[in-house]
């Protein structure tokens, strides 16, 4: 992946190179808070949707900054579609798998030591499905929205796309 | 703290009103952030800072999606005046409003004082029950988790709705005359990494 990003980087692809380092030094922050909002979604403020979002919006600075290209290379959209099936698919077989105890949704894992990471038995894998998917979905939300559109302006207007992106 | 209150309430109304009026969508769209970030303020004021993050990310996420969305659309201006029609029907719809929610809000609880049936049990119980200490979080995925699995639902069936309508594949093929209009997809690796959809 270092290849396509030095690629990328010596083409005129993406924003400025002030926009391209900013990025790259404000890329794993991003990723870092958006991951403990998932998995601390039990103890603090934020959880899986939260989490999610913000996981969402860090692929979508590295579209902006970076092109299609690099963010597609990442995440292409038929993974963003196959991740937001398979999140969806694991917060169902957890509810499901709560008829092993006898309910739906029941929490069958044990309970645990309070404020503690691993505690609260299914919540904190229900948080990190529903993170899954809700990063994947809104990607793919964006990627529809404003990739697959821009294709019909490409002859068009070659001014208007090509001189931002 | 009611001041303040109050103001957010009306910068969020003037944004309402300037994001339905104005004639450029690219104003529209940051009004409707305006509205979101005073709404997430309010949101923190009144002690609720999971709404408050998710309003924050979820804001930002909408308006640059949106200024993306809109920014290369040229439709961006609404030409020619309106007709009384629509104005006369919504001062009525909205007159027969006020009327109906001024003896349903009579029937309310007041601003501050919610009604403690439920939730009250949930306080004292939650974190017991499930283990979690955000109880926002143990009733979202424990006690409501039949609501969340809706909500995903939602939002699962939305992107789908997505995809099919704003997909490539499965159009018509353009005759000559349309890809002159239009312009078509010329890139073939572009085009390849397209081809699922």
């Amino acid at each position: 992946m270092d290849n396509l990003e030095n690629e990328i980087r010596d083409t005129n692809k993406g924003m400025t190179s002030i926009v391209k380092t900013i990025v790259r030094y404000v890329m794993g922050i991003i990723v870092i808070f958006g991951a403990y909002i998932v998995l601390y979604g039990h103890l603090t403020p934020g959880g899986g949707f939260a989490g999610g979002v913000i996981l969402a919006s860090a692929y979508v600075i590295l579209t902006l900054a970076f092109g299609r290209e690099l963010a597609l290379g990442k995440m292409s959209n038929t993974a963003a579609s196959v991740l937001d099936n398979l999140g969806a698919l694991a917060f169902i077989v957890i509810g499901i798998l709560g008829f092993t105890a006898g309910a739906f949704f029941l929490n069958f894992l044990a309970k645990g030591e309070q404020f503690r990471l691993f505690s609260a038995g299914i919540i904190p894998l229900c948080n990190i499905a529903i993170g899954i998917k809700v990063t994947a979905s809104l990607f793919a939300i964006f990627i529809a929205l404003s990739i697959f559109g821009r294709f019909i302006y490409q002859m068009t207007d070659v001014e208007e796309s090509g001189g931002e992106e | 703290m009611g001041i303040i209150l109050l103001i957010l309430i009306a910068i969020m109304i003037i944004g309402s009103i300037v994001a339905i009026e104005t004639k450029n969508l690219l104003s529209s769209v940051i009004s409707c952030g305006v509205v979101g970030f005073c709404l997430s303020i309010v949101f923190l004021m009144l002690g609720a800072p999971d709404i408050a993050i998710t309003q924050v990310v979820v804001e930002i996420l909408i308006l640059v999606i949106l200024i993306r969305a809109t920014i290369t659309t040229d439709n961006t201006a609404i030409e020619g005046a309106r007709d009384t029609f629509p104005y006369v029907s919504s001062l009525i719809f909205f007159g027969l409003f006020l009327i109906f929610s001024w003896f349903a809000l009579q029937e309310l609880p007041r601003f501050g004082e919610p009604l403690m049936r439920v939730s009250r049990e949930y306080l004292k119980t939650g974190a017991a029950k499930t283990g979690a200490t955000n109880i926002v979080t143990s009733v979202l995925l424990d006690f409501r988790g039949y609501d969340t699995v809706g909500e995903a639902t939602v939002l699962f069936t939305s992107i789908i709705g997505a995809f099919v309508i704003l997909r490539r594949k499965g159009r018509k093929e353009k005759s000559e005359a349309d890809s002159e209009k239009f312009g078509i997809l010329e890139d073939d690796d572009i085009k390849d990494s397209f081809e699922g959809f």
